[in-house]
Formats: structure tokens, sequence, C-alpha cells
């Protein structure tokens, strides 16, 4: 939004420097040497990213995708079926690769599935996303139930020189680091762009939009495309540090994960959503802690279930929404309350 | 294949497709005049099923254990409905996903708790455990027939029911157009909270008559939430007619798939769905 | 007066056994205004509806500059040069007002493969959207979130945005709905301002209106044209006061006829 004081302290320049600082400490981090905690915050921030592309469908552009595990699944098993069983694949094309088919994937569901709204569209979202799981599941192609392992993680190499060593754990943080402040750049940028103000338009008000003239049909499949693509991105990610790929990636548990993470998070912020999957993981590690909370931890998701239903009654803005202090912000909130 | 096999498909696919509209017309009636997604709804199927294996266990009888159960769900669903699901109702159904998906994981775990993690199977009434011979070396069980004859039964008084009662008439109002029904002065929320308890009481129920045939064990509600959304989705929403047809077909469709492509069988059900939606994206029929 | 720019022909909408519009046959002039008056239920809005590609047609055409638009969708017509106004103020609520209109200037020059530039550092954009406003005299709430806004503000905000697409035909549906005098006023000069370049169809229940702005008049009740043609000479017929206008002199009288409960709008 238009800010005609450039030298007024806006919250938007401070969420920023919170950002900047927030990156600056996770940077740091490794130098802790903890091994567990290091791969731990890998994994908030390989969330965080699949998260952040759920946003730019739910928050930016008004889509309830209940199926977006299908692109973070898909990716995964692009990795693990595109090279040879025991050597590494090169990152510089298996990356980009994986990435193209969940766009392609995504291409085609987008074009079937937004022929429906609302209440159908989360319901067939959730039904493509079932198809890939029984797929993977059922069939040979994926090794059935039981996964299939990535021996080799993938190698950066530049002719002879090895760039990056993904096996290493420190390595392997700072690409996901680089790859999330990428991310989130990117979806920063183009959010701000004609294309993404467009994109909002149509998340708040799609009839009028068409009256206006934008062809909203494709303005919609190009954010879904671009969603699973990313999507994809925190997939491969994750395949990566798992070595391992099996069904459950796909799992409709997974899609109602990343939407509560998305939701928890405070959805059409994008930074909101990357805490929602840093609370969500973290609250996931402390809670199934049998160390500290007994046998009972193993039903942590009893907890966790409690927390999703009163995130959903009661904190419709997620965590996120403490941070809207400016009274422009708390307008818009009031407008988007009384609409629901 | 030949005629017994055939038959056997047939009753069998059948008998799943029946089974599949008692619950999924409780989610279209409960989305179509509530304009509720419950995502739940899978975890009173199973919530039924858990009731009747371990009343059943109590109480010696199967019959007493339905009996005893249904009030019961009713009841937690009843109470569900004033705590939780009436805070939702204005709501966009981005919280409903999310509160119903909480839901699952809560009743998961409670069924964790109170029953364990071990899967159990009971047999089925004495009375009921016979088969009809087909042939020299086929026969049907006749609790699969009357399974089916069951759901014949309640599809029948639902049609009577939301067709012919005065109470039908106000749910086919209310669907419509809810301020009117409340401006007469009929108690819109008295008839959400009857079709909520119906709804539910017919996802337990069916999850209690199945429940010797499929034992119970954890997650059991999951397969049948997610088909009986994509029989939803077919159907239309809020549509008791389109649920039974679409039950039906995607009943056949999986039982016969199961036979001749086993491998890709549990993929029929999205492809049939994503071929009706090419069609007509808003499902084979309108609301009631 | 020159060729009609827009021109129906036939124009039919059932529903069911419902004739919502029946045999519709009007033109649009640039330079006129072309006043649809009848009451609630008459069918105006789901004319409006028809020509703007909100509804489909069941029967009849619309030739728009030589073209026949009726079926095309509503995203389609209006890039074509059509745009129009709605009766129930359809804006973007969380938006400031800029951004409704830069929004909608944005439509004319999506700009879509330039997604690493800032959506305001688009000149000719931000020019259209500033002309825009300027026009419906909204400049000085230019960063007001657009649900801060009082009815008569939102109902200008609704023309702005209209405006702000360039169009060459504007249907403005009820603009004046809700207003007080002085806004009323506003808005008439406005659409004043605007008819020489723009051929305009304008459904209104304000008669002081109608008869300060219209070249044209056409009367609509029960979905037919009861009377079209030139505003006294529609006014002093016979048939058109027994059916709508009362009997002979109330019109002053009836003034601005409000708001309709249960209008066509509901159905659409």
């Amino acid at each position: 939004m238009q800010n005609l004081n450039p030298y007024r302290l806006n919250s938007s320049r401070f969420t920023n420097l919170l950002l900047a600082i927030a990156v600056v400490l996770i940077a740091l981090f490794p130098l802790f040497d903890n091994v567990f905690y290091t791969q731990l915050i890998s994994k908030v921030m390989i969330m965080a990213i699949f998260a952040m592309s759920l946003d730019l469908l739910v928050g930016y552009t008004g889509l309830v995708s209940f199926g977006h595990a299908a692109y973070f699944g898909l990716a995964g098993y692009a990795l693990a079926l595109m090279g040879p069983k025991y050597e590494a694949v090169s990152v510089w094309w298996s990356l980009p690769a994986a990435m193209a088919v969940c766009a392609a994937f995504a291409l085609v569901v987008g074009l079937l599935v937004l022929r429906t709204r609302g209440i159908y569209f989360i319901m067939v979202t959730l039904a493509f996303a079932q198809m890939l799981y029984f797929i993977f599941h059922d069939t040979k192609l994926g090794g059935g139930s039981d996964g299939i392992y990535i021996y080799a993680k993938p190698e950066m190499k530049w002719g002879d020189t090895v760039l990056l060593n993904l096996e290493k754990i420190d390595q392997f943080y700072y690409f996901v680091l680089i790859l999330l402040v990428l991310t989130y750049s990117l979806l920063k940028r183009i959010l701000g762009s004609p294309f993404g103000r467009a994109l909002l338009g149509i998340k708040v008000n799609e009839h009028r939009m068409r009256a206006l003239g934008f062809p909203v049909f494709r303005y919609q499949l190009a954010s879904f495309v671009l969603s699973g693509a990313l999507a994809g991105l925190a997939g491969y990610l994750a395949a990566v540090q798992y070595g391992f790929v099996n069904p459950e990636i796909l799992s409709w548990h997974q899609s109602g994960t990343v939407l509560m993470m998305v939701i928890l998070g405070g959805m059409g912020t994008l930074y909101g959503p990357a805490l929602g999957a840093f609370a969500f993981v973290i609250l996931q590690e402390v809670m199934s802690n049998q160390a500290w909370f007994g046998p009972q931890a193993k039903h942590w998701q009893l907890v966790m279930g409690i927390i999703v239903m009163l995130v959903a009654l009661y904190l419709p803005q997620g965590l996120a929404g403490l941070f809207r202090w400016s009274n422009k912000k708390r307008a818009v909130e009031s407008v988007e309350a009384n609409h629901e | 294949m030949d005629a017994a096999t055939l038959l056997i498909q047939l009753l069998n696919g059948l008998q799943y497709g029946l089974l599949l509209f008692l619950v999924a017309c409780g989610l279209t009636l409960i989305f179509g005049i509530m304009g509720i997604i419950n995502l739940a709804h899978g975890s009173f199927y199973m919530i039924g099923a858990y009731l009747a294996w371990s009343l059943t266990s109590l109480t010696g009888s199967f019959a007493l254990a339905i009996l005893l159960g249904i009030p019961l769900t009713i009841i937690v669903g009843m109470t569900l409905e004033r705590v939780l699901f009436r805070q939702l109702y204005q709501r966009d159904h981005l919280y409903q996903v999310l509160l119903t998906f909480g839901l699952i994981l809560v009743l998961e775990e409670l069924r964790s708790i109170i029953w364990g993690d071990d899967p159990h199977s009971f047999s089925v009434p004495e009375f009921l455990n016979h088969s009809i011979p087909l042939t020299d070396n086929l026969s049907y069980p006749v609790y699969r027939l009357a399974i089916s004859g069951v759901c014949l039964l309640i599809a029948g008084g639902l049609y009577l029911l939301i067709q012919k009662t005065r109470l039908g008439m106000m749910i086919r109002a209310g669907a419509s157009n809810r301020e009117m029904v409340e401006s007469l002065g009929i108690d819109i929320k008295l008839i959400y909270t009857l079709i909520f308890a119906l709804g539910i009481a017919l996802a337990a129920f069916a999850g209690m008559i199945n429940a010797p045939l499929s034992s119970v064990f954890p997650n059991m509600g999951s397969p049948v939430l997610i088909t009986c959304f994509v029989v939803v989705v077919i159907g239309g929403i809020g549509s008791v007619k389109g649920a039974l047809i679409a039950s039906l077909l995607i009943g056949l469709a999986d039982t016969f798939g199961q036979v001749y492509v086993q491998e890709l069988s549990g993929m029929i059900v999205y492809v049939l769905m994503a071929a009706v939606l090419l069609w007509r994206p808003e499902g084979l029929f309108k609301r009631i | 007066m020159s060729e009609p720019i827009l021109r129906t022909a036939g124009l039919t909408k059932r529903f069911g056994g419902l004739s919502a519009v029946n045999n519709v046959s009007l033109d649009l002039h640039v330079g006129e205004v072309h006043a649809v008056i009848g009451p609630n239920g008459a069918g105006k809005s789901t004319l409006t509806n028809l020509l703007s590609g909100d509804l489909s047609a069941t029967e009849g055409t619309v030739m728009f500059a030589g073209k026949n638009i009726a079926g095309l969708k509503s995203d389609v017509i209006s890039r074509l040069g059509i745009g129009r106004s709605y009766q129930k103020t359809n804006i973007f609520l969380t938006f400031t007002v800029f951004e409704n209109c830069r929004l909608a200037a944005q439509s004319r020059t999506p700009h879509v493969l330039r997604v690493f530039h800032r959506a305001e550092s688009f000149v000719d954009i931000n020019q259209q959207a500033e002309e825009a406003m300027e026009a419906a005299g909204l400049t000085a709430r230019r960063d007001n979130i657009a649900a801060t806004l009082s009815h008569g503000e939102q109902r200008q905000l609704e023309i702005a945005m209209c405006i702000a697409t360039q169009p060459r035909v504007l249907l403005l549906d009820e603009p004046l709905a809700g207003m007080g005098p002085h806004e009323s006023q506003r808005m008439i000069e406005l659409i004043k301002a605007l008819t020489p370049e723009h051929a305009i169809m304008l459904i209104e229940h304000d008669m002081d209106a109608v008869f300060e702005v219209a070249h044209r008049l056409t009367v609509m009740v029960n979905g037919e044209v009861i009377a079209s043609g030139n505003p006294e000479e529609v006014r002093a017929s016979p048939a058109v006061q027994s059916a709508y206008l009362g009997t002979v002199g109330t019109v002053g009288t009836l003034g601005n006829l409000g708001n309709s409960g249960a209008d066509e709008n509901e159905h659409v």
C-alpha cells in the first residue's frame, strides 16, 4: 500500500527489519554446532518454503487447496526416480527438473480444478492429491507403500570441483537458507507487481475483477502453477534431507498440516506462514518429546488438534495478526472479519 | 466371469455403494443445508464402529450395542454442534476445514487413548450369520444382503422425510433461504441441530453395521471420508438423490475395478470425479 | 444521429418459465444518455447484466461496433470497451480508493510479464487512476480504505472504477441510489461531463435526474419495452403514464423512488 511519508517508521519497514534480523540469527545458528537442532531448523525452513508456496494460493489468490502435498511429494519422487540408483545426480538439473514436473502436474490439475469454486475446489484438490497418493502407494512405480531410498544425495559441481556437498549438514543448512530467502524475495517481488495485485484483487472480489476485464482464469492458473512449482522446491529439499520418499508425504494429512501452518502463521503475509511452519515444527518436537512428557507424549496430536481448533475459532489472522499494528491494517482486518 | 461371480460382484458393489450413501448423505445434507464442511464426518463413522465393538463386547448383543450407540453418538454430535460448529456458520469455509481437521486429530487420539491402537474384529450376529448358496461352491453372505436392505430402507425413509413431511419441507426451505424461514417463525437453529444429528447418526450407523465386515482399526474413517467427498462432489452438494446415484456408481466402479484393474483401482474413483467435473463443475444434481 | 455503437435486437432472458427480459431492442449512441426506467422487477438490471456479460441471453443479439457480443464472457466484453457500474456497490472494500482505481486502470494495460516491477511504478496506470478519481471527486480520499467511505463516496468510487477502464459504453445501474441532494447533483454533473465521449445507458429511479440528463428514454414493465424515444414524448404517452408514472402530473413528486427491496438483482 502507498505510504506518502517515507520517513515515518511504518509497519512494513519494521517487519522487514525483524525479518532481516531473523535471517542473520538463523545464519549464525550452526555455529552452536548442535547437529540435532541444526537439522531441525533445516526442516523448519523447508516447511516454511512449503507454507509460503501455499500462501500464494490461499492468502493472495483466495484459492484454498487441500491437496498441496501432491506437489511436495511429487518432487521428492521425481528426484528419487530420475537418477541412477546409487549415483548422485547434479543439483543443477535435477532441482529445476523436479520443479518442472510439479509445474506440469499443477498445470494439468489446474486446468481441471479451476472450473470449480469454493467447497468444490477444496474437495477436488484433495481428491487429485489422493489420486497421486494411490499411484505411488498401489503401483510398482514408486516402490509401493515402502517408498524409495535416495542413496546418494544430489551434488553441486562446477567441472570437477564440488561446490556443495549436501551430505554435510551445515552446507545443506545454508543451501536451504539461501533458497528460503530467495523464495521469499521472489514471491514478495511478484506479489508487488501488477500480476500480484491482480491476484489479490481476485481474492477480494473475483466477480468485479472479471467485470473490469481481467481474464481471471489465466491469473488463477498461473498462481496455481507457480505455487505447485515452489511446493516442489520444498519437497525436493525434504527428500534430500530425509534420503527417503514414501506415499505418506503426499497424504491429505500433510496437505492439512501445511494449510494449518499457513493459517496459524497468518495467511496473506508470506512471513506469517513461515512463522507458522516454525511454530508447528517446534510444537511438534516439544509435545512428542517423551523425555519431557512421559509416555503420554505419544498422544501429542491431541494437543495439536486442540491448538488447531483454537486457532480456527479465535485466531483467524494467525500469529502475524499480532504484528498488525498500523491503523490501516486494523481497518482492513475489521472489514475482513465482518465480511466472512 | 461367470454369472454367479458377476452376481456376487454386483451385490458387493451395490452393498458398498449403499453403505457409502449412508455416510455421504449425512455429509451432503450437512453441507447443503447448513453450509458446513465437516472433515470429521469420517471420524463419526469410526466412532460408530468402535462403539459397536466395545458395546457388543460389554453387553454381548449387537442389536443392543446399536440401540445404545446411536443415541450416544447423537449426543456427542449435538454437543459438538452447539459448542464448536455453531461459531463457524458465517465464517469462510477455510476455517471450517481447519476446525474439523483439528477435530479429526483430537478424535483419533481420543480413540487411541480409550480403545488403544490394536485392530479388533468381531463376528456377525448369529441370526444373520448364514449364506445363501448360489452355485455348487459359491454362496453369498446373508449379512451383506441385510446391510443393503437396511440401507435401502433408510434411503426410502429419507426420501419420505424430505419430500413428504412438514419437517422435510422446512429443511428444503431452509436450504434455499435461511432468513425467510427464520422470519416465518421456524427455529432454524433447531433444524440445523436436527440435520447435524441425523447426518452423523447415519455415519455412525454405517460404521456400526459394517464393523463386523471391516473390523475396527485406527484411522478407519479416513478412506471412507475421502470417498464420500468424491461422492458428494459427483452427486452435487446438497442433493440426496445425487448422493445415492453417485454412491452406487462409485460402489460398482470400485468393486469391479478391483477385479479388473487391481493396481489402479484406487484411482478409479478420482478419474470418475475428474470426468464428471469436466462435464459438470457443480456435480450431477443441484441441491435437494 | 449517427450509427448506434451498441444495438440490441430481440434480447430475451428466460429463467425457467419466467421471462425476465422479453424481446428488448434498444440502441446506444456516443454522446447520448439513454435512460431506462421502470418499476421494480421490470427487468432493468437483468438487461444490464445481459449487456455486460454477467448473464447470457436466451435469445437475441447485441451488436457492438458491428460485432455480436451476446454470449461473450464479462471480461471479454469489458475489454471490448463496455464498462458497467453496479447497483449494489461492488468495490474492493479492503483496498484504498487509489488502489481500487489503479487496479481498474491496470485492466487495460495489465503488464503481466513485468513481475519484477512494483505495480505503483507504472506511470500510465497511475495517471489513468488519478484522472478517474479526479472526475469522480475522490482525490481527497485517495489513501482511505474503501470500507471507511460514506455510502455516497462508495457510489462515486463505483463510477470511478468504471471510468478508469476507459470504456466507450457506460452501463450505469442506479448510480444515484442512496445519495443525498448534493452528491446526486455531483453525480449528475459527472454524467453530463462524460456524455460527449461516451454512450451511456442509465438505469435510474430518480426522475429529476433522468429528465435532466437523458436524450432518450425507454420504459420497461415486466421485462418488456412499453415505450421508447424522446423523453418528453414518452413522458406524455398515456400508456406509460398509466403503467408506470401513475396519474398525470406526478412525475416531479415521484422523485427518488428509493432502493428496491426484492429487486431482480437478487435472482442474478
